[in-house]
C-alpha cells in the first residue's frame, strides 16, 4: 500500500543496526579522546563524526533509496562548505608568512 | 490545453492530496524533499559558519580550547548524544509507521521522539547552569579555574582569559543547535496533534518525512559539536 507514495520502505531491523553501530562509535570516540595519539586524536574524532553522520544521511534521511538529484544537492553543500573552510583557513595560516 | 494531456491521463487515485501543479504524488513528494534539502543545505552554511570560527580560534589559542573543552562534562555530553541518537531511531521509525499507514504508532514514535528531545534539552539545561554557577559563562563575571585542579594556579593567566573564546563558541554552537531543536519540539507537538486528527494518510506523510530530515540534520549537528567540543584533547595536559 506504502509504494503509492513512491517511497522505498526500509526494513526496521536495518534503523535498529544503524542505531547500533551509532552508539557503538559514540562510545569509541569518547573513549578515544583519553588516548594520547598525538595528531591523530582530532582526526580519529572527525573520521567517526563523518561516518556517523554518513550513516544517518544515507539510511535514517533515506538518501540511499532517494533520487540522484538529492545525492547531488548534498555534494553541492558539501562542496561550497569546503570552499568556506579552504579558503578561510588558507588565510589565517598564510599570514604570517608576508611582512 | 494539448500539453494537459499527461496531466489528465495521470491516475488521481488521490486528487485531494495533490495539488495542480503536480502530475502525480510522487513527482509531488519528490519536489517537496527536493526543497527540504536545499533548506538543510543553506542550514550546513550557517553552521559551516559556526564550524569556521572555531576551526581557526582552536588553531590560535590551543590551549585554552584543551583547558576549556576539560571543565565541560564528557559524561552529560556522551549520555546527550546518545539520546539525540535514540531520537533519530523512534523519529525514522515515525517516518516507517507513517508508510505503512500504523496511526497509532506514529503517534507513539513521534511522542518517544519528543520526549527524548526534552531529555536532551534538560540536560542542556544541566550543563548550562553547571557553567553559569563555576562562572564560565564569558561576560563580566567570567571567571576560569580550571574545575580538575582547583585552588592552585592551573592555566597561565593568558590561557584563562583566553577560554572565554572557547566558552563563547561553546555557548553559540550548542544554544543554536538547542535552538534548532526547541524549534523541532513546537512543530512535534502540532505533528501529533494532525496525526492524531488523521492527517497523515499512508498515500501521502511529506510533512512526517521532512520533518524526519529535520530532525536527522539536528543530530548529525550535534554528532560534529559533541566531538568538537567535549573531546578536543581528554589526556593530562602539561600546561
Amino acid at each position: 500500500m506504502a509504494t503509492t507514495h513512491g517511497g522505498h520502505i526500509v526494513a526496521p531491523r536495518i534503523y535498529v543496526l544503524i542505531w547500533a553501530i551509532l552508539i557503538v562509535f559514540t562510545g569509541l570516540t569518547a573513549w578515544a579522546s583519553f588516548g594520547d595519539f598525538g595528531i591523530f586524536n582530532p582526526i580519529i574524532a572527525l573520521l567517526i563524526a563523518f561516518t556517523k553522520a554518513s550513516l544517518v544521511i544515507l539510511f535514517f534521511m533515506h538518501v540511499k533509496y532517494s533520487p540522484r538529484m538529492i545525492a547531488l544537492v548534498i555534494g553541492c553543500g558539501l562542496f561550497f562548505l569546503s570552499i568556506l573552510m579552504v579558503l578561510t583557513t588558507s588565510d589565517y595560516i598564510t599570514r604570517h608568512w608576508v611582512g | 490545453m494539448a500539453s494537459d494531456t499527461t496531466t489528465l491521463a495521470a491516475p488521481h487515485h488521490h486528487p485531494e492530496s495533490l495539488h495542480e501543479q503536480f502530475d502525480t504524488l510522487e513527482q509531488q513528494k519528490d519536489v517537496a524533499q527536493f526543497g527540504m534539502w536545499i533548506f538543510l543545505v543553506t542550514e550546513i552554511m550557517f553552521f559551516g559558519g559556526l564550524f569556521g570560527a572555531y576551526l581557526i580560534y582552536r588553531n590560535l589559542y590551543y590551549p585554552a580550547f584543551v583547558a576549556g573543552s576539560n571543565s565541560i562534562s564528557i559524561v552529560l555530553g556522551t549520555i546527550n548524544t546518545a539520546v539525540l541518537i535514540c531520537s533519530s531511531l523512534t523519529m525514522a521509525m515515525a517516518v516507517h509507521s507513517a508508510a505503512i499507514g500504523a496511526r497509532k504508532l506514529l503517534i507513539f514514535f513521534l511522542t518517544a521522539t519528543l520526549l527524548l528531545g526534552l531529555v536532551f534539552l534538560g540536560i542542556k539545561g544541566v550543563e548550562y547552569h553547571d557553567k553559569w554557577v563555576e562562572h564560565h559563562v564569558p561576560g563580566a563575571n567570567f571567571h576560569f579555574v580550571d574545575p580538575e585542579r582547583p585552588g592552585e594556579a592551573p592555566v597561565p593567566a593568558d590561557v584563562a582569559s583566553q577560554t572565554s573564546i572557547y566558552f563563547s563558541l561553546y555557548f553559540l554552537m550548542t544554544g543554536m543547535h538547542a535552538l534548532h531543536m526547541c524549534i523541532g519540539v513546537g512543530i512535534l507537538l502540532a505533528l501529533i496533534w494532525k496525526a492524531y486528527r488523521g492527517a497523515f494518510p499512508p498515500h501521502h506523510y511529506t510533512m512526517i518525512e521532512n520533518f524526519g530530515l529535520y530532525w536527522h540534520f539536528v543530530d548529525i549537528i550535534w554528532i560534529f559539536l559533541f566531538p568538537l567540543l567535549y573531546l578536543i584533547s581528554r589526556t593530562p595536559q602539561m600546561h
